[in-house]
């Protein structure tokens, strides 16, 4: 065990801990405070985070062991994987708590509120910083458990049926991780992540065994990921407060399973020994058919939450793809996704709360000709679902664009037309939206509307909405920059760390 | 085995039979206290029995596990009886609804 | 020294039982200050020499066995003592604010309290059939005062209830030792498995079922539990955290020692621990789903209970070392959690009159702390991580999985789901708010209600320290594995 700077990664989920200790005991009352406490961890977060970046540039490495049972460590390290998924969440978490802040303003129990949000977060550090699948799976269910308070928040029966709902996957789903983590310790031992896995020397004689394993750990973090058949918590999860939406549509929860996945891909099987088992088919193949079926049914939500929720479930499953597809371009294509989707979702998802608590607007039929009434968050919503249908230059094109190239140079064509229908599809569900924020008169009964929240407030919600629509369209235009996240998922890919 | 030490099992087995008897008839508590007792009382004589030895000197070690079981029981005895007293208190009853709680 | 530290385990709380006879405060506080609060630091020098030398017998008065009487500590032994010192200890911090030294309450709770303690202590270390048997009336005769001290109908006919089965237990108990005496001419635990090798079998295999039911009934294993979850539920609060902790697992515990350490092996102990299996798991379903249908708080936790213990005895046909850890572990973390648990409810029904679930409405606001201490605990029972109850369900996992067993892996994993489905039931109920735009209520809590809510947080963070600090505890478990699972 070592406190001192190698083990960086501990003390990035620690702050989040901390925080949120610090966030109970304050109590309700003292605002302020709780304010300033939640900026404060948040950006000793972010800055702990970007040393590190600084430091892994340059050749330093992070480690952090601990024995907890006999052959098992809690590991904490940082490689590329890592500082992608934490950089991407640490920025996001900062953007979204100032968000919450003013969201949440003059609610009831803010204090619980932001105690589990920053718990939730050290989870998703955890999730992003564990070392072997062991930590990861303990992060994993942390985060599962962090989250369930703030899905129910709102306390109200229907806020409980969907806790329930999302428990009931989300639990059976840990369920199977812990039955596969176990299959796997006692085929092989508790072996730390390393690109290209551990597996290969025992894979021998050992076909069907790992492939179970595989298939075990495949659902369990599909179910987070919210990979078909596992996917209808999170529609329903809606009902929780915009900010827990856009924490669990970009920061946390599905982006945790997804990393599972890309974890378990890359670090534990490794995609040579992944593809020889035939398990990248299968998994391509439920992405692939995720990717469809859930853009096929936001195309028929008119609940405009719900609608962006079903758009997660089809675009998370690009990160998917991407990484089962397996070829060089396909992978970054994967990678970059889950920077990418994260930006644009969380735009959209801000927007969508921007409506809501504006001017009460929930259905898609409402939005009509509001591109006057909130002209701000109109055009970051449009620059989120441009971004989302892949636009060029936008994030969601360079992924795609990735994506596609990679398809074709592993030899599964097919894919291109998943993806291209998928477009057509996102456009299909997305450009309406965008169509009648701009050019459908505003109607008499919305334009005397009065705003629900006071100017002050809104200036609150407007202004991480912009950051954010900032950072994604950023994110496609800068694509070829050193820095970006392409940048980062090229780096990956080319010279594995 | 003499015939003294058959009599005496016989004797134990026929008390601790009345003991169960007792247990499983009775609805009032002093009445299941006392056939406990009774099945107390079958077993000690059943150890001193034991103990006794066909030839040489009797076994010390079942005398004091006999005493010591003596003294445990009238204590647990005692107990009870004060509880039921509470019970009676409480409930104005002193029986133990079997379907009630449990 | 090491010596009198072990006496001074038992003979200080007894010590101290007879001083909180004593009219008036001063004689209550002493009692406490000796019988309680040095048991950590007799602990101490036991364990040191334990984990230097590993477990030791100590003869009383210089009789040596079979005639006299011998106390024996090895890891298993530690690990109880060092919880009734630590869980016994925070509950009686508890409990000093609801039976103050000094009132009537106080007078009639404290000898009581000490006398369990200083009963709880000699069983673990006792060596010898009898004195066991001694032992474990004492525990029933202070523990059953201790409940009906609630002083509500249902707890006194809980308590009756308890008394005449715990009787009853004893009586089968005693039987059995009586003809494992008769057969086998010792009464020492540890020269039984020798002196029983020439016995003849039929007569042992009657006494060890008699015995084995006696126990069975005290330990409230399924179905024998029928008195459980009454007398848990409605104890006062500190006597129910102490009763699931510690006092059911005495005769889990003796268990153990007569089945692991002194049944000779063979048929007769394989067929034991299967049935063991099966009971246990009937426990963990039957008491799971009794868990769920409960509308009140302290019946869910103690039909829990029910549920928990059935881990203890689950894993016993598994035989190996990581099984071993995995019991242990289960022990030390159930206890742990459930006695915060039970502390958290006390201070809940406290604050809010009522313990049934539809009562509970915003808990987080009137009770944080308690709700906080409830839930992180949960996390424990649900065998969840980052907690105890997880790594022991990892070990019983691992080692299911590794023998083998499809079905025991199986139930262990619906035994969960059902916890997890109990518990998240309980947090449900208590988040709930009846009116979503209802304004905060600050209702505060007195003084002596934080405190008593801190001491519930302490024994869930050690719940959930003990998901972190396992690898030292397991090492030393793994030093006292049962001779008949393998040498340690």
């Amino acid at each position: 065990m070592n406190f001192g700077w190698q083990a960086l990664p501990v003390y990035v989920v620690l702050t989040s801990v901390v925080t949120g200790i610090l966030i109970f005991a304050l109590g309700e009352a003292r605002q302020r405070m709780r304010t300033a406490l939640n900026l404060a961890g948040a950006l000793v977060k972010l800055i702990l985070i970007l040393v590190m970046l600084l430091a892994i540039q340059t050749g330093a490495s992070f480690e952090f062991r601990m024995p907890v049972l006999p052959g098992l460590d809690l590991l904490l390290h940082a490689d590329r994987l890592t500082m992608l998924f934490a950089t991407l969440s640490a920025l996001l978490w900062l953007v979204t708590t100032v968000y919450a802040i003013g969201y949440l303003e003059q609610s009831p129990n803010r204090a619980r509120f932001f105690g589990f949000f920053s718990l939730c977060v050290a989870a998703t550090m955890g999730v992003a910083s564990a070392g072997n699948l062991f930590t990861f799976f303990i992060f994993y269910e942390l985060l599962t458990l962090a989250t369930w308070p703030l899905v129910v928040h709102r306390g109200t029966p229907e806020a409980f049926a969907a806790g329930r709902l999302y428990l009931t996957y989300t639990l059976i789903g840990g369920v199977l991780v812990l039955v596969g983590l176990i299959w796997l310790t006692a085929l092989a031992g508790s072996g730390d992540f390393i690109v290209g896995g551990t597996l290969a020397p025992i894979a021998a004689g050992n076909e069907a065994a790992l492939r179970g394993i595989f298939v075990l750990l495949m659902l369990g973090f599909g179910v987070k990921a919210a990979l078909l058949p596992l996917h209808s918590w999170l529609p329903r999860a809606m009902v929780a407060p915009a900010p827990v939406s856009a924490l669990l549509h970009a920061v946390a929860v599905v982006k945790a399973g997804a990393f599972g996945l890309v974890r378990l891909i890359q670090d534990v099987f490794g995609f040579e020994l992944a593809l020889a088992l035939g398990l990248t088919d299968l998994l391509t193949w439920l992405a692939a058919a995720t990717v469809i079926y859930g853009s096929v049914l936001a195309l028929r939500q008119s609940d405009l939450k719900r609608r962006l929720a079903f758009s997660t479930v089809s675009q998370v499953s690009y990160i998917a793809l991407g990484v089962a597809t397996g070829s060089a371009l396909a992978t970054i294509g994967g990678l970059v996704h889950l920077v990418h989707q994260g930006m644009t979702k969380i735009t959209l998802f801000f927007c969508a709360g921007n409506y809501a608590e504006g001017l009460g607007v929930h259905a898609v039929e409402e939005l009509d000709g509001l591109g006057q009434r909130m002209p701000v968050t109109s055009v970051c919503f449009t620059l989120g679902a441009l971004g989302m249908i892949g636009v060029p230059p936008l994030a969601g094109f360079i992924t795609k664009w990735h994506l596609g190239a990679g398809a074709i140079t592993a030899g599964a064509p097919w894919v291109v037309a998943v993806l291209a229908a998928s477009t057509l599809l996102n456009a299909a569900y997305f450009l309406p939206l965008v169509h009648r924020l701009w050019f459908r008169p505003l109607p008499a009964t919305m334009a005397a509307r009065e705003l629900g929240i006071s100017g002050r407030r809104l200036q609150a919600l407007v202004g991480p909405t912009m950051i954010v629509a900032m950072l994604a369209l950023f994110a496609g235009l800068l694509a070829g920059t050193p820095g970006s996240p392409l940048f980062w998922a090229q780096r990956m890919i080319g010279d594995p760390a | 085995m003499n015939t003294t030490a058959l009599i005496y099992l016989l004797t134990a087995a026929a008390v601790f039979g009345i003991g169960v008897h007792g247990l499983l008839q009775a609805r009032q508590v002093l009445r299941q206290l006392l056939a406990i007792n009774l099945m107390g009382g079958a077993i000690f004589l059943l150890l001193i029995t034991l103990g006794g030895g066909a030839v040489g000197p009797p076994d010390p070690v079942p005398q004091a596990m006999v005493l010591t079981g003596i003294v445990i029981a009238v204590s647990a005895t005692a107990f009870a009886l004060a509880l039921l007293l509470r019970l009676q208190d409480a409930t104005g009853t002193s029986e133990l609804d079997p379907n009630d709680g449990a | 020294m090491v010596h009198e530290a072990l006496i001074g385990l038992v003979f200080l709380p007894l010590l101290g039982a007879c001083l909180a006879v004593l009219p008036g405060r001063f004689g209550t506080r002493l009692a406490i200050v000796v019988g309680l609060a040095s048991l950590p630091f007799l602990l101490l020098p036991v364990t040191l020499s334990v984990l230097r030398e590993g477990a030791w017998f100590y003869t009383l008065g210089g009789w040596s066995a079979p005639l006299g009487i011998r106390l024996y500590v090895d890891p298993l032994a530690l690990l109880m003592l060092w919880m009734v010192a630590l869980i016994g200890g925070l509950a009686a911090a508890h409990a000093w604010h609801d039976f103050r030294p000094g009132t009537a309450a106080g007078e009639r709770f404290w000898p009581l309290w000490l006398l369990l303690t200083a009963a709880m202590n000699g069983l673990f270390l006792s060596a010898d059939l009898f004195n066991l048997y001694v032992c474990l009336e004492l525990v029933t005769l202070a523990a059953i005062p201790l409940i009906a001290m609630a002083g509500s109908a249902t707890a006194v006919r809980a308590a009756m209830r308890y008394l005449l089965l715990a009787l009853l237990a004893s009586l089968a108990y005693l039987l059995g030792v009586a003809l494992l005496y008769n057969s086998s001419g010792t009464l020492d635990l540890y020269l039984l498995p020798d002196a029983l090798a020439t016995a003849p079998a039929p007569v042992t295999a009657f006494a060890l079922a008699l015995i084995g039911t006696g126990l069975l009934l005290k330990g409230a294993v399924f179905p024998l539990h029928v008195w459980l979850p009454q007398a848990h539920a409605s104890a006062p609060g500190p006597v129910s955290a102490v009763l699931s902790a510690l006092v059911v697992k005495t005769a889990i515990y003796l268990l153990y020692r007569v089945g692991l350490w002194s049944l000779p092996a063979g048929l007769l102990a394989d067929g034991a621990m299967l049935l063991f299996a099966v009971l246990g798991a009937g426990a963990l379903i039957y008491g799971g789903v009794l868990a769920l249908l409960q509308d009140r708080l302290k019946l869910v936790i103690a039909y829990s209970t029910v549920a928990q213990l059935g881990y203890l005895l689950l894993a016993l046909p598994l035989a190996s070392l990581a099984a071993w850890q995995a019991l242990t572990y289960q022990m030390l973390s159930h206890g742990l959690a459930k006695a915060a648990m039970f502390l958290a409810a006390a201070n809940i029904l406290h604050a809010i009159g009522s313990d049934r679930l539809s009562d509970l409405e915003r808990l987080d606001q009137r009770t944080p702390l308690s709700l906080f201490a409830l839930a992180v605990a949960g996390v424990s029972i649900m065998g969840l991580p980052p907690s105890g109850g997880f790594l022991a369900k990892w070990l019983l996992l691992e080692a299911a999985w590794r023998g083998g067993q499809w079905g025991l892996l199986s139930v262990l994993i619906l035994g969960s789901l059902l916890a997890a489905a109990y518990v998240f039931r309980v947090l449900a109920a208590a988040l709930r708010r009846e009116d979503p735009s209802e304004a905060e209520d600050a209702e505060g809590i007195s003084a002596i209600g934080r405190r008593q809510a801190t001491y519930a947080m302490l024994l869930a963070l050690l719940a959930l320290v003990t998901g972190f600090a396992a690898a030292p505890i397991l090492e030393l478990m793994a030093t006292g594995i049962p001779p008949t699972w393998g040498a340690a």
